[in-house]
């Protein structure tokens, strides 16, 4: 009798407890915010720092040559209209996903690279992770190396980053589980072998020695959607830019480290 | 779109090590892997690396599956003659790629 009763109060306990805590949510203070860098091992940052060493500078310099490349109907590079990139394209990469007057919402690094592409060389989009695409978005990122991540200023970017932001909190996936449980609330404990950091997009694309290559903010976000068993979205999907509006919201102020290495 | 990397000091003096640094972009598939498919993922790595000092071999290495994509190698030599450092990466399919890096030797 009374261990049906503790039964019926267990459960009743554990209904309830999701409504009583629906996710910590205690954000991360901005004096302990670190950079995945900080979590890294020193072998792992030795590569990071050494630009012959860091396989990620292997698509930044195929990124410059893209970058001078002439392409499509209109047969110009980017070179001619953006001229040299290390004056022009220095700190883009701090300030996107920005606001798209035309289409009215949030756009992000690479999909600007496309717009452009649509509309002034008048070539077809790269496909997403395709290896083109991450070299000129790892070269115009390079550019913003050490350029402090600059906080959503656009009136018109809050609500996508609301909207982020409830994504970022909102439990999903069999695991039941919230971007905020590791990255905001357990960002200090391990999971297995490895630190959980606190998910800050300071150096996307970067190399992953995981992957074997270089990939993007995206990439990293399917791995934990898929860590998480939750349905990732696609390639390009609105919620993909919120979430990363958001974390740059968050991560403002720390630089850009463009191409990173993590493990 | 395959390049390398190269780390030689542009100068050094006579009988001074030296550090040499070389990164190449390659995918090094295994030939171990599966497609979903069930198909076998043919084998394509880098098998052979060299380079010459002003001609000279000093330094090679066989390379096998087990090395990580985009291998990077770093070894030293001894500055002896200003010229020429010639890398060659050999490799399945075909693959065959060279670079090379001047240094001036004082004294």
């Amino acid at each position: 009798m009374i261990l049906a009763r503790a039964i019926a109060c267990a459960a009743l306990l554990a209904t309830a407890l999701p409504v009583l805590f629906p996710v910590l949510a205690s954000e991360i203070p901005q004096a302990e915010r670190r950079s995945g860098y900080s979590f890294m091992a020193p072998d792992t940052r030795a590569i990071q720092d050494d630009d012959t060493a860091n396989p990620g500078m292997l698509w930044v310099l195929d990124g410059e040559a893209l970058w001078k490349k002439k392409s499509g109907a209109a047969d110009k590079a980017c070179a001619d209209c953006h001229d040299d990139a290390r004056n022009t394209m220095k700190g883009v990469a701090a300030r996107h996903p920005a606001f798209d007057k035309t289409l009215g919402r949030p756009v992000s690094l690479e999909q600007r690279i496309n717009l452009c592409r649509a509309q002034h060389q008048e070539a077809p989009p790269l496909a997403y992770e395709s290896h083109d695409l991450l070299a000129l978005s790892a070269f115009v990122a390079e550019q913003s190396r050490g350029v402090a991540i600059s906080s959503p200023g656009d009136p018109e970017l809050g609500a996508f980053v609301a909207n982020g932001r409830k994504l970022f909190m909102q439990r999903q996936g069999q695991l039941n589980l919230a971007c905020a449980n590791c990255h905001d609330d357990n960002w200090d404990k391990h999971l297995a072998g490895s630190a959980v950091t606190q998910a800050h997009p300071t150096g996307y694309p970067m190399y992953r020695l995981e992957w074997q290559t270089l990939g993007s903010l995206q990439r990293r976000m399917r791995a934990c959607m898929t860590g998480i068993r939750a349905q990732a979205y696609d390639f390009g999907a609105p919620e993909w830019v919120d979430l990363e509006l958001y974390l740059m919201s968050r991560a403002a102020g720390m630089p850009i480290e463009t191409p990173a290495v993590r493990p | 779109m395959a390049s390398a990397l190269i780390n030689v000091p542009a100068k050094a003096r006579r009988g001074d090590i030296i550090e040499i640094k070389t990164l190449m972009s390659h995918i090094m598939e295994t030939g171990y892997r599966r497609t979903a498919a069930g198909d076998l993922v043919p084998r394509n790595i880098i098998t052979s690396f060299t380079c010459r000092y002003n001609g000279k071999e000093i330094f090679r290495a066989d390379l096998f599956p087990a090395i990580a994509a985009n291998p990077f190698i770093s070894f030293s030599a001894i500055a002896t003659d200003s010229g020429k450092f010639d890398f060659e990466w050999i490799g399945d399919q075909g693959f065959s790629e060279t670079a090379s890096a001047a240094i001036t030797v004082v004294e």
